[in-house]
């Protein structure tokens, strides 16, 4: 049982780094037809890998740390009922904070709009999620420097707020309305019912 | 400057690391745990498109790069750099080292702030499930707008860079 175990975890990981390892065949071939440029190619990734490696753990200690001690539920609890100026600065910041890829922003936008958020508090949310992260700010000012990280960041906040803006106007009352549709209590209790209705028939 | 910053960011990280094992040793267990679980995740693509972008820099000349990605390709050079980020799904925690490696053989900043910006806003891969959210509309259009959008940010950090060298 547990050799099986350990094998499919091996399977797993051997797939997760199946890119990876064609790579290094590929470039173990180079090396060996041409040892100056694959020594060159591993001397870059070698350089490169040393690099990450010296500036990332304090990111990812500071990420878990957020993570356990500001958990998002505590800050969405505060966001239902804020609006204008605080609600879209908290939308901003629980965008900014938070860890993951963007489909995981997704779900979070879900409760959002179940509890009331404006749309475009949302949108905002989504823009800060996907473009402001403040542990990616940090990982840039260190690998592109503080002109090109910070030009980069405040041309992110201008246009998260923009997109937002355009999009509140752009999209038109009866479309805002069918976004919302499923994340009301009547469409829950619509949709109760239609299952309920199934199972009398 | 990005020295000063890492020493900064690790003297902040164990500030905060004491600090909080010192209030609760279970929770700064999970901090770490999460922590690490993050890099495991970021690990295969990034060991995967280090080795691609080392062979790239390698075989291909400074000056196919410049052509393609420098600060003189034109009109080109961002609409390539626009594409590669609207369509591909790279994590940030890669994509960064990956425009500093390709910057430092040869691409223009204008063109890798634009494929940043739009790897990180337009998602192409993602849209549907956006849509299943947002429906079609308003997912077409915040894809589109942030797409454009890029573009001037390209232009911002081009107009910081020249202002500086000035």
């Amino acid at each position: 049982m547990d050799g099986l175990l350990f094998g499919a975890a091996m399977k797993r990981i051997l797939r997760e780094y199946l890119g990876f390892l064609v790579m290094l065949g590929v470039c173990l071939v180079v090396l060996k037809f041409s040892p100056t440029l694959g020594r060159r190619v591993f001397q870059i990734a070698f350089r490169n890998v040393l690099f990450m490696l010296s500036v990332i753990p304090p990111i990812f200690i500071l990420v878990g740390l957020f993570d356990v001690w500001v958990p998002k539920e505590k800050v969405m609890k505060h966001l239902g009922d804020t609006s204008g100026f605080v609600g879209t600065a908290i939308s901003l910041a629980l965008g900014a904070f938070t860890a993951g890829p963007l489909y995981a922003a997704f779900p979070v936008a879900e409760v959002l709009l179940k509890k009331g958020v404006s749309l475009k508090n949302v949108w905002i949310f989504l823009g800060a999620w996907s473009t402001m992260k403040i542990p990616l700010l940090l990982f840039e000012l260190q690998n592109l420097g503080a002109l090109f990280a910070l030009t980069r960041y405040g041309m992110s906040f201008l246009g998260v707020l923009g997109i937002a803006w355009v999009l509140e106007r752009v999209i038109d009352p009866e479309e805002k309305r069918l976004i919302r549709l499923p994340f009301t209590e009547e469409w829950k209790k619509t949709k109760e019912s239609d299952i309920m209705g199934k199972q009398v028939l | 400057m990005s020295d000063l910053s890492t020493y900064l960011l690790y003297a902040f990280a164990l500030a905060w690391f004491f600090f909080s094992l010192a209030r609760d040793r279970k929770k700064t267990e999970q901090a770490l745990r999460r922590a690490w679980r993050s890099f495991l995740g970021i690990l295969p693509p990034f060991a995967f498109l280090i080795l691609l972008l080392s062979l790239v820099v390698v075989f291909l000349p400074q000056e196919a790069i410049a052509r393609f990605l420098g600060e003189k390709s034109g009109f080109l050079g961002y609409f390539i750099a626009s594409i590669v980020g609207a369509v591909t799904l790279i994590p940030g925690f890669v994509a960064l080292p990956m425009a500093k490696l390709l910057l430092e053989h040869g691409a223009g900043v204008a063109q890798m702030a634009v494929f940043i910006s739009t790897l990180m806003m337009v998602g192409v891969v993602t849209a549907p499930l956006e849509a299943r959210y947002f429906r079609f509309r308003a997912t077409l259009w915040r894809n589109l707008l942030a797409y454009f959008y890029s573009f001037l940010v390209g232009y911002a950090v081009w107009m910081a860079f020249f202002l500086v060298r000035r």
